[in-house]
């Protein structure tokens, strides 16, 4: 094992060194090597918006955790007659809970906003049966749920207590999954990636096959032979993989702001240093190149001797 | 330095010939003949480790072939010159380059530019040493073929019909190489049907004279 990642380590720097004549023993294939840099470039491109959706979706999973984490809400049924009473002891004992920083009651105007998307504009709230709502915000360490419920059976029989528990997890879940599905088509762009170059290192390989026999016949070992190739392959990776990541930060850049559109595939992109993570994408692909070619190379090999 | 024990050689289940054995000692100098099909060519792949024989043993400089890798088939290869009737070039390589291989893929290439320029000369060649093989005619080919087999100075040279596509006066002047490089100390196996080569070639170095017909390698006399 250890001998193996030697010699792949040896291979790896022969390659960054390069050898000429070894290069120069396979005929260029002007095509075929345009293709494959234009593959590598497209896949690039779509790796960009792959991790950009990543990191946005887990960017919009901490926000939404963190400021539905911070509040809460306190619905109120009661009859008519001890809303208000109870209404008032509702604030009191928020105001003596630990871990609240703020307990406020809706006003009917607010609460008609809440309801307009559903009811229209002109909805009669002080005429309809309809709950008080008490908005309460949390310290940084929050309250004790259990604790709370506990006393307010005692004490506010009409109230519930919502900790938005029930919207949070579906929302959180939801981005994370969105998050998942970004790093797993990333995954399937590197996989597709390395069947593309594995097919082009082995039609190369197979439209070469004369060359391969020359140069077995001057005793030129298998290592060598697949050098050429592996080298030809992965500098025409990174090379089509550098352009496509740069067009692709340039479109990610280009996207509208998110502040002024508002919605949630505005906010697609790279904040701070994250921007330096498309980076890595060319020499990622170069190194799937590298992998995908010197195996097909070496089993080509094996199977042409 | 190579040497065939017994050996048999099948294909598609028929054999194609067995119980053969052949030594290639140093400043040897030996001649195949035989029908078309008989396994000329078969036998030099044997020697040079392109094939594996279905039984029997072939020795590569001491080494059993069949429990050699193929790196180290690759090293014994160096040290073997082989030319074939097709010479088998890199095309899109000037001549200069392709006589040059051997040393480009052993790691030598940088020390030997005057060996190179010497060995170009003493095969004619210098003036076509910029040309794609394409250009060249079938002697210009064959003479090249013989430079890049002896560039490395192989102690084993394997020739395969090298006289098969040129006249007389080239099949002479290649002969002349092979008796040349055979008096340094290299062993020479040459497969051929041309048998007014070898007896221009006895005339001239001791060289025995093999037969392979009917599965078997016999000696035989010049009058063939």
């Amino acid at each position: 094992m250890r001998v193996r990642a030697g010699n792949t380590l040896g291979m790896a720097l022969s390659l960054v060194a390069g050898d000429k004549q070894a290069d120069r023993a396979v005929p260029p294939t002007g095509f075929t090597a345009q293709l494959t840099v234009f593959a590598a470039g497209a896949m690039a491109f779509l790796a960009v918006f792959a991790l950009a959706l990543s990191l946005a979706t887990g960017r919009l999973a901490d926000r939404w955790a963190a400021e539905l984490a911070r509040t809460s809400t306190l619905r109120i049924s009661a009859p008519a007659d001890q809303m208000a009473a109870q209404t008032q002891a509702a604030l009191r004992l928020l105001q003596t809970t630990p871990g609240v920083a703020e307990a406020r009651a809706l006003t009917a105007d607010e609460q008609r906003d809440l309801l307009e998307p559903w009811f229209g504009p002109d909805l009669p709230v002080e005429t309809l049966p309809i709950p008080q709502l008490i908005e309460i915000v949390e310290t940084g360490e929050g309250y004790d749920a259990i604790g709370l419920r506990a006393r307010l059976q005692a004490e506010v029989p009409g109230a519930l207590l919502d900790d938005h528990t029930r919207w949070r997890e579906p929302l959180v879940a939801a981005a994370g999954r969105l998050r998942v599905l970004g790093w797993l088509a990333i995954g399937l762009i590197a996989a597709a990636t390395a069947a593309m170059i594995t097919l082009a290192a082995q039609a190369a390989l197979s439209a070469n096959a004369q060359v391969i026999r020359v140069l077995r016949l001057v005793g030129a070992r298998d290592v060598y032979i697949a050098r050429a190739f592996v080298r030809r392959f992965t500098l025409r990776a990174l090379s089509g993989a550098a352009v496509g990541t740069v067009a692709g930060m340039l479109a990610v850049l280009l996207l509208p702001d998110a502040d002024v559109a508002g919605g949630f595939l505005t906010g697609l992109g790279f904040s701070g240093w994250h921007w330096v993570l498309p980076l890595l994408i060319p020499p990622l692909a170069a190194l799937v190149a590298f992998a995908a070619t010197r195996a097909a190379a070496l089993r080509s090999l094996k199977e042409q001797s | 330095m190579i040497e065939l024990r017994n050996v048999a050689y099948s294909y598609g289940g028929a054999e194609l010939f067995s119980d053969l054995s052949l030594v290639l000692g140093p400043g040897s100098f030996h001649f195949l003949t035989g029908p078309s099909g008989a396994g000329k060519t078969t036998l030099l792949k044997l020697c040079y480790g392109e094939l594996t024989a279905s039984s029997g043993e072939v020795l590569l400089f001491g080494a059993d072939a069949r429990a050699m890798d193929r790196d180290m088939v690759a090293l014994a290869r160096q040290r073997i010159g082989v030319v074939h009737q097709d010479c088998q070039f890199l095309d899109h390589l000037p001549l200069a380059e392709n006589v040059a291989l051997p040393l480009t893929v052993a790691g030598r290439k940088g020390d030997a530019a005057q060996d190179l320029a010497d060995l170009l000369g003493w095969v004619g060649l210098t003036a076509q040493a910029g040309q794609l093989p394409p250009q060249l005619s079938g002697g210009e080919r064959q003479r090249a073929a013989l430079a890049r087999a002896v560039i490395m100075s192989p102690d084993v040279i394997l020739a395969d019909e090298p006289t098969g596509n040129i006249d007389w006066e080239m099949s002479q002047r290649l002969l002349t190489l092979l008796i040349e490089l055979n008096r340094m100390g290299k062993a020479v196996l040459v497969a051929t049907h041309d048998l007014n080569l070898i007896r221009a070639a006895k005339a001239q170095v001791q060289a025995r004279v093999l037969r392979l017909r009917g599965g078997r390698l016999q000696s035989a006399g010049v009058d063939l």
